[in-house]
């Protein structure tokens, strides 16, 4: 019978990927708690910030960038928690697979589930604070999946850390909040834009700085996950 | 003549200070500081004239200044040893990046700290969110996640490694975070800070500066010396790798 | 120790070995050489460094100090290169709860690049007899079927060399046989056996050499 043969690494990334997926699909109710809980962020916004209408409609895209970093903290720390059951990640290490396509798969497997979260929550956002998608839906995903992948990279490597620490569920936010601050920034400036309009043509330049926010993080995810893992 | 004296003599002094004369560093750089803070803050509180806009409230640069340099010092510090601990693990390294972030996350503390109460007579409030501010303030919770991350670590090694790799990333942060926050804020009104180009200024300035770097470093050597002997106390160092005699005398404790 | 008196670089080669965990040392400058082709009884009592010696020759681990040689290969230079031929069995499953014993074999037949992984994994499932309740999540299985699907994660790899580390833990005596059974067949199709358990008779039988530790070193027996 036939010897295994090492594969690359973006093959093993994609096969990683795919297990976190079929992770996710066969526990569907954790995503459920998960899309409820920012949910319920946002209408909670709503109450705290009071019913002036004006208000809520300049800020929504901060709000729902507030939901889905909230969000994160919880999926980012399940996301890792199932490796250190049973010391999966060591299953991984060994089998081995590249400690960069374990990165890869984990910050993209994120990625996928905050953009999946963020696009269930917008018609929410739309609904409740009453804005208009000026832009169009193409600036919109873009926004989106550029914020997403900002957090998801960073929070990827301090999720990591934080799993093998004491207090690891306070441990994770305060790493990654601090640190996230110009991704938030851009994403929610971004995302003002697209909801009520770009007259000066902005929306470019704040696309950039999320571009290579994204570059610096997820170099540096890339470079120094593999240090985090290994022994 | 001026400059050679006040901004490179007694930056000379120091670093011969703490190089050559490392091993009595506790001892002179406490003096050191002494002078320099002593001259330097005198000429600020009582030679040196009020800022044209501000009045006296400015002499409160004498020391906020200083101390947000010192900080930015430290952490500059702690880059480095987070970089080098990677390529070379060590104790010391690590060591000496606890130390500098602690002593970095404190005098960046008093630093805002003291803004904020410069802020209140000049602009009218204890903060805004000026770049210099937001970042500063960003700064404080990353490094106090930094420290709390080395409280929640409990083997050394990882604790070592781990904060090693939060240390570059928060560095390498701080500009992007500095430059986003600007960007957001060139839509708005930006607050003013003095000009520190004033020939009566420096002086002070300068000589309140080297004060507060000589604190600093003597605050890091002392830190670096309890987290050496914390080290040595949870963990047999490399240069103790266990002989016969010490395994029999552990097997019969054991 | 003799030298290995084949050509071949000894199974595995402790060098002045030594492992720390804070302020304890798991392993104390322990140097050992393992002949080509033998397999060993790894024996001592619970905190005596079993489980670390055989995380280093895994690569799960770094020596704090010395150097450990697999079939030749440093374990920290040529880390990937060990991880191909070896494969460990540990107290922990390396299983996801979630999934089910198909799909967590076949999360590492595509690791390890094999064709129909699929096929691959039935063919296991069934030598370890582990059929039934194929689309169960492991959450479900008891500790005798977790083992049987972990040693069949580990055959998948058909590794050259297989690190046992308590794998008759938690057996009824059904499933000890028939560890005993899998072991046999491991070591009758070359492979190097490294195990470690305190059921010192099964092991004494199944292997040709014996290291006994206390404390990290290695004492007579």
């Amino acid at each position: 019978m036939s010897r295994p043969r090492p594969i690359g690494m973006l093959r093993a990334a994609g096969v990683l990927l795919g297990k976190d997926l079929l992770i996710e699909w066969r526990t569907r109710a954790r995503l459920n708690a998960l899309v409820f809980f920012a949910l319920s962020t946002l209408l909670l916004f709503s109450f705290a910030l009071g019913p002036d209408t004006k208000l809520l409609e300049r800020n929504a895209g901060g709000y729902l960038w507030l939901a889905i970093l909230f969000a994160s903290t919880l999926s980012l720390g399940e996301s890792f928690r199932v490796e250190y059951e049973n010391a999966c990640m060591d299953g991984l290490r060994l089998a081995p697979a590249d400690a960069r396509a374990i990165f890869l798969s984990k910050a993209v497997g994120n990625t996928l589930l905050l953009v999946l979260l963020g696009g269930l929550l917008i018609p929410v956002m739309v609904a409740l604070y009453g804005v208009k998608v000026v832009l169009g839906v193409g600036d919109l995903l873009t926004t989106l999946v550029l914020g997403c992948m900002a957090l998801a990279a960073p929070g990827c490597v301090y999720a990591a850390i934080a799993n093998n620490a004491r207090a690891r569920d306070v441990l994770l936010p305060l790493l990654l909040f601090p640190l996230i601050v110009p991704a938030l920034l851009a994403a929610t400036k971004a995302m003002a834009l697209v909801l009520q309009g770009d007259p000066m043509d902005q929306l470019g330049s704040w696309f950039g700085l999320l571009g290579g926010f994204n570059l610096i993080y997820w170099g540096l995810g890339f470079v120094l996950f593999p240090r985090v893992i290994e022994d | 003549m001026f400059i050679l004296t006040t901004a490179v003599l007694p930056g000379v002094i120091l670093i011969l200070l703490l190089t050559v004369g490392r091993k009595y560093a506790h001892l002179t750089l406490p003096v050191y500081a002494l002078i320099t803070l002593g001259i330097g803050h005198g000429v600020g509180l009582f030679v040196a004239p009020p800022d044209r806009e501000m009045g006296d409230v400015q002499r409160i640069m004498y020391a906020h200044v200083p101390a947000v340099w010192s900080a930015l010092v430290a952490l500059v510090i702690n880059f480095g040893c987070s970089v080098a601990y990677l390529f070379n693990p060590s104790w010391k390294t690590d060591s000496l990046a606890e130390a500098s972030a602690e002593v970095g996350l404190l005098f960046g503390a008093v630093g805002v700290l003291l803004g904020s109460i410069w802020g209140k007579p000049t602009w009218g409030v204890y903060w805004t969110w000026d770049p210099r501010l937001t970042t500063a303030a960003i700064m404080l919770v990353a490094y106090m996640g930094y420290l709390a991350l080395r409280r929640f670590v409990e083997d050394p090694e990882k604790r070592a490694t781990w904060s090693s790799v939060v240390g570059i990333i928060a560095a390498v942060d701080l500009p992007i975070i500095w430059f986003s926050v600007k960007w957001w804020r060139s839509l708005h009104q930006v607050q003013s800070s003095p000009k520190t180009t004033d020939v009566a200024f420096q002086l002070p300035l300068r000589l309140s500066s080297y004060a507060f770097l000589a604190l600093a470093a003597l605050f890091i050597i002392h830190r670096y010396r309890i987290a050496m002997s914390e080290r040595k106390a949870e963990v047999a160092l490399p240069e103790a790798l266990p002989t016969d005699a010490q395994a029999n005398r552990t097997a019969g404790v054991m | 120790m003799e030298a290995p008196a084949n050509a071949l670089p000894p199974a595995i080669a402790l060098h002045d070995v030594s492992k720390r965990y804070g302020r304890h040392w798991a392993l104390a400058r322990l140097t050992y050489s393992l002949p080509s082709g033998r397999s060993l009884l790894l024996t001592g009592h619970n905190g005596s460094g079993k489980t670390t010696l055989l995380r280093l020759v895994a690569t799960a681990l770094s020596p704090t100090a010395g150097r450990v040689e697999v079939l030749g290969r440093n374990t920290v230079t040529d880390q990937d290169a060990v991880r191909q031929e070896v494969a460990l069995l540990s107290h922990a499953s390396f299983l996801y709860e979630d999934l089910s014993a198909v799909q967590n074999l076949m999360v590492l037949a595509r690791l390890l690049g094999l064709p129909s992984p699929g096929d691959v994994a039935s063919e296991l499932l069934t030598r370890v007899g582990l059929t039934r309740r194929t689309d169960s999540p492991v959450r479900q299985f008891s500790a005798g079927m977790r083992k049987r699907l972990a040693i069949a994660r580990l055959l998948m790899k058909k590794p050259t060399m297989a690190l046992l580390d308590e794998p008759f833990g938690e057996l009824d005596p059904a499933g000890i046989q028939a560890m005993e059974v899998i072991i046999g067949e491991l070591k009758a199709s070359g492979v190097t056996v490294i195990l470690a358990t305190h059921l010192i008779e099964q092991g004494l039988t199944l292997c040709e050499e014996r290291l006994h530790l206390q404390e990290g070193r290695a004492v007579p027996a």
